[in-house]
């Protein structure tokens, strides 16, 4: 049930938020500082979210199989390589990873 | 979806008569590429213990893929509704500013605009600011957003039921998928500057300090502020610098 709520939370949210952009006037959201920190966010959101997802389990912090998928995807990004090649490098890595150590 | 989009084969300035089916070609490609994607959502919602229905729910409503990632890592890891949705919406807000890029170029009766606005996210904006004109613009986005969502759904519903069916994702690495697509959505931006590269940095400190001391879903909220922080500091110092 709480999870159905989040889903429909999020929809709600991404939505509005789309159609404010094509229905208010310009002006209201061309200010500098509002554009930066719109382009800003994302980042810091992005680079924490993989922090935690790789380095966490619960409230622990730890390192295990999924670090070493990261640095397949991190090396997969280098090379550029297309998306889903960079996530099924992340999923392959770390599932050999998985079988050998366990 | 919001993969970095592959770069279209004409500049917008040598496009000045650009025919229909160079626009059709260039839309279909990214929808195509990009919605294939929706595989890597549909596996990595299961491996998050989010059930096949609601994967597909979130990819028909929700239909921008970062927060839809960010979302089922958060209630994976227990974060509760509210966190877990605040920190998807943070991720959606720049649609807002895509929108008005758009509303300028679509000129879309007032009465189209709530169902375009679905399709307001990074691929169909790329596609639409390279076309010359309205019709080309109009053409660029209806194409770019129709492929996506179709195949997006579709490949959300597959991946889901593929994961499903294998059993215990982690086996299988698939814990590992969220983290490679935040990296690679990451990737082009901290490629911008100096100021990107500092937000991501201090972002991760942030996230990690927090994770042992905070609720699931709280630390991510707390790595946001890592944005308005760098900007605080950055202006401190250029005032600075003015004043000399």
């Amino acid at each position: 049930m709480t999870t159905w709520i989040a889903i429909a939370l999020t929809a709600i949210g991404a939505y509005v938020v789309k159609l404010l952009g094509l229905s208010v006037p310009a002006g209201l959201l061309e200010r500098p500082t509002v554009r930066r920190l719109a382009a800003l966010v994302p980042v810091a959101l992005l680079a924490a979210l993989t922090a935690v997802q790789t380095f966490s389990t619960g409230r622990h912090l730890v390192v295990d199989a999924r670090a070493a998928g990261l640095a397949a995807a991190l090396v997969a990004l280098l090379l550029r390589a297309p998306f889903l090649v960079i996530v099924g490098a992340a999923v392959v890595v770390t599932a050999l990873v998985r079988h050998v150590a366990g | 979806m919001n993969a970095p989009a592959p770069p279209l084969d004409d500049p917008p300035a040598a496009a000045a008569a650009k025919p229909r089916s160079a626009v059709v070609r260039d839309a279909l490609g990214v929808g195509i590429a990009v919605g294939l994607s929706g595989f890597a959502f549909g596996a990595t919602a299961a491996g998050d213990g989010i059930s096949v229905p609601q994967a597909c729910v979130l990819s028909l409503l929700v239909f921008t893929g970062a927060s839809q990632f960010a979302l089922v890592g958060a209630l994976g890891v227990g974060a509760a509704p509210l966190a877990a949705a605040t920190g998807a919406f943070f991720l959606s807000v720049r649609n807002a500013f895509y929108g008005l890029r758009l509303s300028q170029l679509l000129r879309l009766p007032t009465t189209v605009r709530p169902l375009a606005a679905q399709w307001v996210i990074d691929e169909t904006t790329a596609v639409t600011l390279a076309q010359p004109d309205t019709a080309t613009a109009r053409l660029g986005f209806t194409v770019t957003g129709a492929t996506l969502y179709v195949l997006w759904n579709a490949t959300t519903l597959l991946g889901a039921l593929g994961a499903s069916a294998l059993g215990d994702p982690a086996a299988w690495g698939l814990d590992a998928a969220g983290p490679a697509v935040f990296l690679a959505l990451l990737a082009p931006m901290v490629r911008v500057g100096g100021r990107e590269r500092a937000t991501a940095a201090v972002a991760v400190v942030a996230v990690l300090v927090c994770v042992p001391l905070l609720p699931a879903g709280v630390p991510i909220l707390v790595a946001a502020l890592a944005a308005p922080a760098v900007l605080l500091v950055r202006r401190d110092r250029r005032e600075r610098g003015d004043a000399r």
